[in-house]
């Protein structure tokens, strides 16, 4: 669960991970029977309405305006971003 | 019992009535919007259905669509008729904040296709409305800005997701809104609150500038007054998008013509093996949907689905997995909320712990879990799976009968706080609902009278892909046994 | 941390490159220690010459101002949806098949992690099913480097550190981001790990930057970032298996690639013969210092929670459609030596073939041929004097021919025709035949020159008759008095040749 949520980027108290890990396994023991399933020759489904080939042709229009995305920003600096010290190289 | 039809002494109550006396110079748009602003100043503090009331932008766009008739332009056939939009979907510099603190201020930079759509038809969009957070939910009550009260009874939840555009029309403030559904979000608020409510087919209304909950499940439809209603606004706002690469490319549905046809010969399909649940005042209503249909002429036929009761489980693993990715992007760096601290890694986890309500944060979880190294193949995995089952189901079904008719709610309308301490509980209220969104099949709620407390009860159709046509047919028929009983329409 | 990272940690602090330098001759390996051989995979971005973003329709554009090319789906806006460019799936089927890849149905995935300039804190990338899979890249000297896939995925925006030390992320203050790069299109070309040397690594970039140029599908510069390489390196003795690799990213040039290759097998073979452990793990070339630094390992990567895009449908290019693009790749680097190695005799791996094709020079030097020179020498000049000409020479083909056919035809003498092309050049054309005529270079005929050898033979008789004896000392004594006799109008070859028939 604290794996969990450092993937999600969501602080919880201990308090919370409990609840939350009782909510969850209550959620996961429905799950047994799905578990109890013979599913092996099942293919995923994944879309409900099957397409494929779906493009857009390469020509540009025209964007946002910087100023208004920016104003919705809670930061900004010199036409960008502003953002706290970034932790790690990842990326 | 308050109902629309008594609400505004010389404007007509449905969207189809207003375009048409719009359109012909009988009516004024601006009247229109008036009468529906006065309603809301009425009743709205009792009900909150709305997060935000655009008062000026709508009385701008209703004067536009006078000076289109006065100047002989087509006003389109939705003119001046005031609509209510959940408030997930983008509107160009309205707040739109998905009942959410983590997005409180945030102004879209741009207009969802289905706003533009409905803005091009002349419909007059009069505010946002409240929803549980990211369309989270069955009731309404976990909005960061306070629940929305059934218009019916308003000691009672009105559902949920889509609470408030259920509540805008039941409470007579807009004769159409629209809302999202993902689990049963425009279904079961309409069943609670005593209005038509569709779902279409996936793929049919473009989702672009819809805020995502679960993308491979989100379908946007209207909340009416009466089937005719819903059925304009859809031939409005249904049709190819090239935004939405999972649009259909289609043209948009022609439903108003089916309406009057009637249902002889269609075979309605009862499911013998439904998952039960359902409280005894809404099995009466369902077992009278099914007789007034045999009665116009249909045949009810048995089918089975021996895969929907895995639906909830298999949607509470789908459904927060594409949730935890989707609203990721709620990280405080481009807009919405930040919690400032010293680097980005704890801004995330700041701001999006401070941003979020708790049935989002168990959501994220729960999907994040879900979709992680290990569990992918157990959870996730097996999910899509069950998906597939259930589809099948769909498929045989449909080979028996043209339309299913289930329950769209198992209860009436709730207390305020019954069930908010009670997650699993409250699953349980898209029991019925979420087979659809599985399998991306149309469906929709016709209230179809009253149970328990006098509260009104849905019933719901279901019907094939692409299957509007038929399943609009059964709706009519519905809705006029109800008039000729001497229910409310 | 474990106390065997501490001291792994603490023996690469130990290690003292400029104790440890090895001569390196150029590509035979011998830079590695006691027959440790190593094996290199490289992983390259390449940046596609798109108009628009891979699922948007904001420019595509390098080097405006910052947040001047974005939109609801560059900036992850809620609501926004990806749309496909056709024009990337193009590109990318280019490369898949200039790469011999086969094209296959493929879908994109959502790689999900958090940082400020992925604007969805996703990825889109293609996963487990790419569009291209199962190809070759071959390397001039002819050895193939398998490519394992080539998939389509967006990039990120890029960050600004402000504050600190030099604009380094550690220690800074802030952070500015533009978004104008997120969701440019790239392929990431994945290699096989068949590279066996620095030099084999620096032949396949190589090789690949001029294929991508040709087939039009990138400007693939690694210096400024339309080309990036990260290269898995490992090392073992030969027969055993495969050893703990390391990625290294931060490489900007080809000449980088080849360093950091190198340092980090060094760095991995000192590690092993002290007894130490080798940590997988993605390391960062520091061009300033020449070696390698952690830069995080990969027990702690991040779960990536790849999922299906549900944004995004199947894409499965039709047969007609990969048929088509497969007919329009233009000539390949390779068929491009091979063809001027056939025309002119010289080693399609040799330098001038390699340097000329690279400059995409070639079909210049057939066009000269075509004008009615000799392919080989247009091959020698082009190569020595076109170094600042670029692919479309302002030369005009016709002027080089004219000046090689003086040359061969025995009119300019080698070092006359270096003059008359460096003023040629110099103009942006020119007619050999007045050029020489300005320069006093006045056509010799044999007839003339026969003469003149004639002369020098009598004069120098002893010479002569230890030439006809088998001196071959002589023959420059001979040769220096014809020159000097014909003011250096005279062509040494023709002049030898004189004197050899003369001699009978």
């Amino acid at each position: 669960m604290v794996k969990v949520s450092r993937l999600a980027r969501l602080d919880v108290t201990p308090d919370e991970v409990q609840r939350i890990t009782k909510q969850m396994a209550g959620m996961l023991e429905h799950f047994a029977d799905i578990d109890a399933l013979d599913l092996s020759d099942i293919e995923p489904m994944t879309q409900p309405y099957p397409l494929s080939n779906v493009f857009r042709e390469d020509v540009v229009v025209t964007g946002l305006d910087r100023e208004e995305v920016l104003a919705n920003a809670p930061a900004a600096e010199d036409g960008r971003f502003r953002v706290p010290p970034i932790v790690g190289l990842d990326g | 019992m308050t109902t629309p039809a008594n609400i505004h002494s010389n404007i007509p109550t449905t969207a189809a009535a207003i375009a048409d006396g719009v359109r012909s110079g009988a009516l004024k748009a601006v009247d229109v919007l008036e009468a529906h602003l006065a309603q809301i100043a009425a009743r709205e503090g009792d009900i909150h259905a709305f997060n935000l009331v655009t008062a000026d932008e709508a009385r701008a766009a209703a004067a536009r669509v006078d000076a289109d008739v006065a100047a002989g332009r087509d006003p389109g056939v939705l003119a001046g008729v005031p609509i209510a939009l959940k408030d997930n979907m983008c509107t160009r510099g309205i707040p739109t904040t998905c009942s959410s603190k983590i997005l409180e201020g945030w102004r879209p930079p741009y207009d969802a296709t289905v706003v533009q759509r409905l803005a091009a038809a002349g419909a007059v969009a009069i505010g946002k409305t409240n929803l549980d957070e990211f369309a989270m939910g069955s009731s309404t009550e976990n909005s960061a800005f306070g629940v929305t009260f059934n218009p019916r009874d308003t000691s009672r939840v009105s559902g949920g997701s889509s609470g408030g555009s259920a509540a805008a029309v039941a409470a007579g403030f807009s004769p159409i809104s629209i809302g999202s559904d993902t689990g049963g979000s425009i279904r079961q608020p309409a069943a609670l609150c005593g209005v038509v409510g569709v779902k279409p087919t996936y793929g049919t209304v473009s989702r672009y500038g819809l805020v995502a909950y679960a993308s491979s499940l989100d379908q946007m439809g209207p909340f009416s007054i009466d089937v005719r209603d819903s059925a304009l606004v859809l031939e409005a706002i249904s049709g190819h998008d090239p935004m939405d690469s999972t649009s259909i490319p289609q043209a948009p549905l022609s439903l108003q013509h089916v309406l009057s046809q009637g249902v002889e010969g269609l075979r309605v399909g009862r499911i013998t093996d439904m998952p039960s649940g359902a409280d005894p005042d809404v099995t009466a209503r369902l077992e009278a949907a099914f007789d007034a249909l045999k009665a116009a002429g249909a045949k009810i036929v048995d089918v089975e689905m021996p895969s929907m009761k895995y639906a909830l489980t298999a949607y509470y693993l789908i459904a927060p997995a594409e949730a935890s990715s989707n609203l990721a992007r709620y990280d405080g760096v481009r807009y919405g909320l930040r919690v400032n601290t010293t680097d980005t890694n704890a801004m995330y986890s700041a701001t999006r712990t401070a941003g979020f309500g708790e049935e989002v944060k168990r959501r994220i979880m729960l999907g994040t879990y879900a979709l992680s190294a290990g569990y992918y193949d157990a959870y996730y995995g097996k999910a899509l799976k069950v998906r597939r089952l259930i589809s099948d189901d769909f498929a045989r079904a449909y080979t028996k009968a043209d339309v299913l008719l289930t329950p769209t709610s198992p209860i009436v309308a709730f207390p305020v706080g019954e069930k908010s301490d009670d997650p699993l509980a409250m699953y349980l209220c898209d029991i019925y609902t979420i087979p659809t969104n599985l399998a991306g099949h149309p469906a929709m709620s016709v209230p179809f009278g009253t149970g328990a407390h006098g509260l009104p009860v849905g019933v719901q159709i279901l019907a094939p892909t692409l299957g509007e046509q038929v399943m609009f047919k059964v709706a009519a028929s519905l809705e006029r046994s109800m008039i000729a009983a001497g229910g409310a329409k | 941390m474990t106390a065997a990272d501490n001291k792994t940690q603490g023996s690469e602090i130990q290690y003292d490159m400029s104790k440890n330098e090895i001569k390196v001759a150029p590509n035979d390996g011998s830079y590695l220690l006691d027959g440790y051989e190593l094996v290199c995979g490289l992983e390259v971005h390449v940046e596609l010459a798109t108009a628009t973003k891979l699922f948007s329709a904001s420019a595509n554009r390098f080097g405006d101002d910052p947040n001047t090319h974005i939109d609801p789906v560059t900036l992850g806006l809620p609501g926004a949806l990806p749309v496909l460019n056709r024009q990337a799936v193009e590109l990318a089927m280019r490369i898949g098949l200039a790469l011999n890849c086969s094209v296959q149905p493929s879908t994109f995935h959502r790689k999900n992690y958090f940082y400020p300039d992925m604007p969805k804190a996703y990825q889109i990338s293609q996963y487990d099913q790419p569009i291209n899979v199962n190809g070759w890249l071959e390397l001039p000297g002819g050895k193939r480097i398998g490519v394992e896939r080539a998939h389509l995925e967006e990039d990120t925006g890029k960050s600004t550190h402000i504050g600190g030390t030099g604009g380094r992320i550690h220690g800074s203050d802030y952070s500015l981001i533009d978004f104008n790069r997120a969701g440019v299109p790239l392929v990431e070309i994945v290699g096989r790990p068949d590279i066996a040397s620095p030099e084999e690594a620096r032949q396949y970039v190589t090789e690949l930057r001029q294929i991508l140029v040709a087939v039009g599908a990138s400007d693939a510069k690694m210096e400024e970032g339309s080309m990036r390489c990260d290269a898995n390196v490992s090392v073992r003795k030969p027969g055993s298996p495969l050893g703990i690799r390391c990625e290294i990213k931060n490489v900007n040039s080809v000449r980088s690639l080849g360093r950091a290759i190198e340092y980090e097998a060094r760095r991995q073979i000192v590690l092993l013969e002290t007894g130490e452990k080798i940590r997988q793990e993605t390391r960062h070339w520091d061009e300033t210092d020449g070696r390698t630094h952690t830069l995080r390992s990969k027990e702690d990567a991040d779960d990536y929670r790849y999922f299906l895009e549900p944004d995004l449908v199947p894409l499965n290019p039709d047969r007609a459609w990969i048929d088509a693009v497969r007919a329009a790749l233009p000539m390949l680097p390779r068929e491009r030596r091979l063809r001027l190695s056939h025309a002119t005799g010289a080693p399609a791996d040799g330098e001038a073939i390699m340097v000329v094709v690279e400059r995409g020079q070639d079909d210049y030097v057939m066009s000269v041929g075509e004008a009615g020179a000799d392919v080989a020498r247009a091959l020698v000049h082009v190569k020595e004097a076109f170094a600042e000409q670029g692919a479309n020479p302002t030369v005009p083909a016709g002027d080089l021919a004219q000046m090689i056919i003086m040359e061969t035809g025995g009119k300019l003498t080698s070092t006359q025709a270096k003059t008359v092309l460096a003023e040629i050049v110099a103009n942006g054309g020119g007619d050999a035949v007045a050029i020489a005529a300005t320069k006093g270079f006045e056509a010799m005929d044999n007839s003339a020159l026969e003469a003149i050898v004639d002369q020098v033979i009598a004069e120098q008789a002893e010479a002569w008759s230890k030439y006809c004896g088998g001196e071959q000392k002589a023959m420059g004594a001979l040769v220096g008095a014809i020159m000097k006799a014909s003011q250096g109008k005279a062509d040494g070859k023709a002049v030898t040749a004189l004197l050899l028939a003369k001699k009978g």
